[in-house]
């Protein structure tokens, strides 16, 4: 039997104008995928879990593929992303480890990372280069063992940069009713600009310099 | 005066599979919801007209985003329903000169017919209260396999002088329907109910 077996797709998009201040003239859009898929190894240790971390690459894009269209937007207008996963019960905080790779590969890649996808799943796909491009930063994540309709505030930060504090965020992710306890939810998130009234200074978007996925 | 709206969130919950078994074609469910500026927070105000107003145009605009995001022609809807949360500082009635009066009407157009009532819930709440938006079948009230809820929720509303208003759509009923009763196929679609 595949180690995939979807039972629910989740998407959100959101359009904010403002937060009590001045109404943005665009509103700040920002969207999230969760996928509900049976947990293969729930209600047991099940000391080798890498195929499933394999099997999910194709699920990581299809998922990338999907938000981006639901947002309607083109993929030149994604500026932060993070990621996260909610296991049932029955499951282990590791099962959302898996996320890591083929859930940040996906958004990365999507997004026009040119990096090596070989060394991305080896976990040194990040080396800067010190050149200008897509998706240079680490997509950073959240993870945790939950109940059905459990809460999972995922983390956004600027796709080319981690130290842009205008894009510095997060995005309550919450579907209803899901993990069961032999389940794992599964997010993507993304957002196509910075906090509606951002105004904290630090590293701005047009300030990025280094090239380095951090600054 | 048209809404005053702070933010806009649309979701689709589409199930493929329940209980192991495929679920074919997939049930899918929108929720369009709109965070609102309350105009009576605060205060007793005796004509709830602006609020009604603006339940006109959110029952269009929202019902649109619902059948937008399903991708469907208007006519493949089959259920839908409506909420509204009120913040602390507003009351109870302002939820319903928004969804009772005018919300209807530019809904229905948006799903093309609608002979039966929108099925509806309300209540007060903080910032992050969850409704559950009833579902029922949009031209017969009594196909019992359309009967259903969705639960909405907008993590950082309603504030105290916000009104947060949800609009259901569906495409399909309940995943694995078998519970008898009323068949979608079986309907007339005239008086609303059967």
């Amino acid at each position: 039997m595949s180690l995939i077996d979807i039972r629910r797709v989740f998407t959100q998009v959101e359009d904010i104008w403002h937060e009590g201040g001045p109404r943005a003239e665009h509103p700040l859009r920002r969207g999230a995928i969760a996928a509900v898929l049976t947990n293969p190894f729930a209600g047991r240790y099940e000391p080798d879990i890498l195929p499933m971390m394999e099997a999910l690459n194709p699920v990581g894009l299809d998922m990338a593929r999907r938000l981006l269209a639901a947002m309607a937007v083109p993929a030149e207008a994604i500026q932060g992303y993070g990621k996260g996963a909610i296991i049932g019960a029955a499951g282990e905080l590791e099962h959302g480890a898996l996320w890591h790779v083929p859930g940040g590969y996906a958004m990365r890649e999507l997004l026009g990372w040119k990096g090596d996808a070989a060394a991305y799943k080896a976990g040194q796909g990040g080396a800067p280069t010190g050149q200008r491009g897509n998706a240079l930063a680490i997509v950073p994540s959240t993870k945790k063992v939950g109940p059905p309709g459990a809460t999972l505030d995922v983390p956004l930060t600027h796709i080319n940069a981690s130290y842009v504090r205008s894009h510095f965020d997060a995005f309550e992710v919450r579907v209803p009713g899901a993990p069961r306890p032999d389940e794992l939810v599964l997010v993507l998130a993304m957002s196509c600009g910075p906090r509606v009234h951002a105004r904290v200074g630090g590293l701005a978007a047009d300030a990025i310099a280094q090239w380095d996925g951090q600054r | 005066m048209p809404a005053d709206i702070r933010k806009l969130v649309v979701q689709v919950d589409e199930i493929r599979r329940e209980m192991g078994r495929d679920v074919n074609p997939p049930t899918r469910r929108a929720l369009a919801i709109a965070v609102i500026a309350n105009p009576f927070a605060g205060r007793y105000v005796e004509n709830l007209d602006a609020l009604i107003a603006i339940g006109e145009e959110l029952g269009g605009l929202l019902g649109e985003k619902c059948v937008q995001a399903l991708g469907i022609a208007p006519g493949q809807a089959q259920s839908y329903g409506k909420a509204a949360i009120v913040g602390e500082a507003g009351e109870l009635e302002h939820a319903a000169a928004i969804l009772h009066p005018k919300l209807g009407a530019p809904l229905r157009k948006a799903v093309e017919k609608g002979a039966a009532l929108v099925p509806s819930a309300k209540k007060q709440g903080g910032v992050g209260t969850a409704i559950d938006v009833p579902l029922g079948h949009k031209d017969a009230a009594f196909v019992r396999s359309h009967f259903d809820a969705i639960e909405a929720r907008v993590s950082d509303a309603p504030r105290a002088h916000e009104i947060v208003v949800a609009v259901a759509v569906t495409d399909s009923g309940r995943p694995l329907p078998r519970v008898g009763g009323l068949q979608a196929h079986e309907i007339v679609g005239q008086d609303g109910l059967r």
